[in-house]
């Protein structure tokens, strides 16, 4: 309260209650949906049955729902892909965008505006969900992990805020680095990666978040549910309430051909939320002291 | 941006920073005479090939992915078939795009889309701004950013997430149903309802994504100047008066920039959101104009309509992008890119 500059009036007693009771409400419906599917995935059988469906109050604790779901199966194996697609996506868009990044940020550099606008003009338009659905058949990419990866890996947005945090370190840093005959490659990842900790962390949440929630090209290009990223297992078990059948074997891990029981249910929404959840406290920093909006500005 | 990078790039031609790495002897004829012309193109690449060398993977994806498809849409013209490809596929003119404008399923999915949109546009559009004035009134650093780390992070849940979260809580077997059975009455299922249908989505998306939507305009308040709060408050102006007459006019760019982007994005209400709920509230409410070219190609295999229908939204909506971006110019504001 110390920062009220004296010009302003005291807040009213009734003015503050006001708003703090919205504050409240607000965070209370952000973080109540959440408390409640995270209870109940640790809730025993017996407090989801006697509260006949979700748990508000808490009953008891188990982490059986947990145990049944890494015993092997289609959820263990299905956040194993959403992992490797996102530590591998991750890696490939990040590596790409801070290349062409870097490679776009020196002044008058040789074609620099024509690419620059090419990657821009990708804003403007989106080649549509059938002719990528072809490019992506025509590539042999269907039912490839690759095509969860590729079309969506550059980020014509972040690659822009990215280029524009570079352009904004003086130029004599990487002159003189270039004097003493260092590489181009040399000076990013020796000198301006080094300078520019926070806004790849940001770019490479953003993109791991991207990767690890991706579904609509999931939807798309992998028939084989072998291969199904955590959400759309997700989708089956928790949003349509049906088992999955694995090629010709019926998956038993999970309740066999029955819907999967309620705590399973919510111990499968908790393994989509936990890396976001886990991830989010570190770089959440960062936006608030204006990565974003610099960008925004940019 | 691209303004910005010619500026620099004029800066640079006249300082020493030009020929350093190339070999020694190629700038040195040339020498400080280049405030005008550029260098020839053989010294500059032989100073920037490492650079050009590693944009290549981002723009070759890019070709790849974005640009070699977006020729693909020729089979819009076509009777495509996927067995023989688009060079023996026989071509049709502009029959896909007749059928598709006698074809009332397409107009309901339209109509859908702008309906969703100009809903939201009513109920989902000004709640960051309020948002926005309500934590920057907030006083207390921690408490402020105790609220904007629990309001910025539904931004970060996926989709699937999000409707099942809303499942939960609204749907037949949720937590609403389970109380009112609790206690005698009828459960209600809101997630298979089409006549609430346009509430729901507006509830996912404000649930979802108002809270980040407070960014731009949290960057906007910080710019007004705080003397105009002082000077309105020393002439008897009351909070609410100062919110009126200084807030919101200080918004004023941002919320015009914003809405008018939002008009040319009119068409793009989202896929994965329909598409989730789509089965289980029916066609008449939740088919969007993507889920219509979902269905029409890789469902029901009518590829060359699908695509049809696809090239109709997305050349109308590239339309919409660059009429909004001259009426932003014409209200002075910058828009998605510059005027050069």
């Amino acid at each position: 309260m110390s920062t009220r500059p004296a010009w302003e009036e005291a807040p009213s007693l009734p003015g503050r209650l006001a708003k703090g009771l919205t504050l409240s409400f607000i965070a209370f419906v952000v973080l109540f949906p959440i408390y409640i599917v995270v209870l109940t995935s640790l809730s025993p059988a017996h407090a989801v049955n006697e509260a006949g469906g979700l748990v508000v109050v808490p009953n008891g604790f188990s982490f059986a729902a947990y145990q049944e779901l890494f015993s092997g199966g289609v959820v263990s194996r299905s956040v194993l892909v959403s992992l490797g697609i996102t530590a591998v996506g991750t890696a490939v868009s990040l590596l790409c965008t801070v290349l062409a990044a870097y490679g776009l940020s020196r002044p008058g550099s040789l074609f620099q505006r024509p690419l620059l606008f090419m990657i821009l003009l990708t804003f403007l338009f989106t080649p549509g969900m059938i002719p990528s659905y072809l490019m992506v058949k025509s590539l042999g990419l269907i039912d490839s992990y690759w095509s969860l990866i590729l079309p969506g890996a550059i980020n014509a947005f972040n690659l822009v805020v990215m280029r524009a945090f570079f352009m904004n370190i003086p130029e004599d840093v990487p002159d003189s680095a270039r004097i003493d005959g260092a590489s181009e490659f040399r000076i990013l990842t020796r000198i301006i990666l080094p300078m520019s900790k926070g806004v790849t962390a940001v770019i490479g949440l953003f993109y791991a978040v991207g990767y690890w929630n991706a579904f609509f090209n999931a939807i798309l290009y992998i028939n084989d549910n072998t291969k199904w990223p955590l959400q759309l297992v997700m989708r089956q078990y928790v949003q349509q309430g049906q088992s999955l059948t694995l090629g010709s074997a019926v998956d038993t891990s999970v309740g066999g051909a029955l819907p999967p029981n309620l705590a399973i249910q919510m111990a499968i929404v908790v393994l989509a939320l936990l890396p976001v959840l886990f991830v989010y406290p570190f770089v959440q920093k960062h936006f608030t002291k204006g990565v974003i909006i610099g960008a925004v500005k940019g | 941006m691209l303004d910005n990078a010619e500026r620099s790039g004029k800066d640079a031609s006249t300082g020493p920073a030009g020929d350093l790495t190339s070999p020694a002897g190629t700038g040195a004829p040339a020498k400080r005479s280049r405030t005008s012309e550029k260098p020839p193109l053989g010294s500059r690449l032989r100073r920037d090939w490492q650079l050009l060398l590693m944009t290549v993977p981002a723009v070759g994806l890019l070709a790849v992915f974005h640009y070699i498809p977006t020729l693909g849409n020729v089979i819009a013209f076509q009777d495509y078939s996927p067995h023989v490809g688009i060079a023996e596929s026989p071509w049709i003119g502009f029959a896909n795009f007749q059928w598709l404008l006698t074809d009332q399923s397409f107009w309901d999915a339209t109509l859908n889309t702008l309906t969703i949109t100009a809903f939201q546009l009513v109920f989902y559009f000004p709640l960051p701004i309020l948002l926005a004035i309500l934590l920057d009134s907030v006083m207390n650093p921690r408490i402020r950013l105790f609220v904007q780390s629990i309001v910025y992070m539904p931004h970060f849940f996926s989709w699937v997430l999000v409707v099942t979260l809303f499942q939960q809580i609204l749907g037949g077997a949720g937590l609403i149903s389970q109380l009112l059975r609790a206690n005698g009455y009828d459960g209600v299922d809101l997630m298979t309802d089409p006549d609430t249908f346009l509430l729901l989505v507006t509830a996912e998306s404000v649930w979802k994504d108002a809270g980040w939507g407070t960014i731009i305009f949290l960057a906007a308040l910080a710019a007004i100047n705080p003397h105009l709060y002082e000077a309105a408050a020393v002439d008897g102006a009351g909070r609410w008066r100062r919110i009126w007459h200084i807030t919101l006019p200080g918004l004023r760019p941002v919320i015009v920039l914003l809405l008018i982007l939002r008009l040319g994005d009119a068409l793009n209400v989202g896929f994965e959101q329909f598409f989730l709920q789509r089965d289980a509230v029916g066609r008449e409410a939740a088919e969007v104009l993507d889920t219509f070219v979902y269905w029409r190609t890789l469902v029901t295999g009518e590829w060359s309509y699908g695509a049809a229908a696809g090239l109709v939204k997305g050349v109308v909506g590239l339309v919409l992008i660059l009429v909004a971006n001259k009426v932003a110019h014409r209200f002075g504001e910058q828009g998605i890119y510059k005027r050069s």
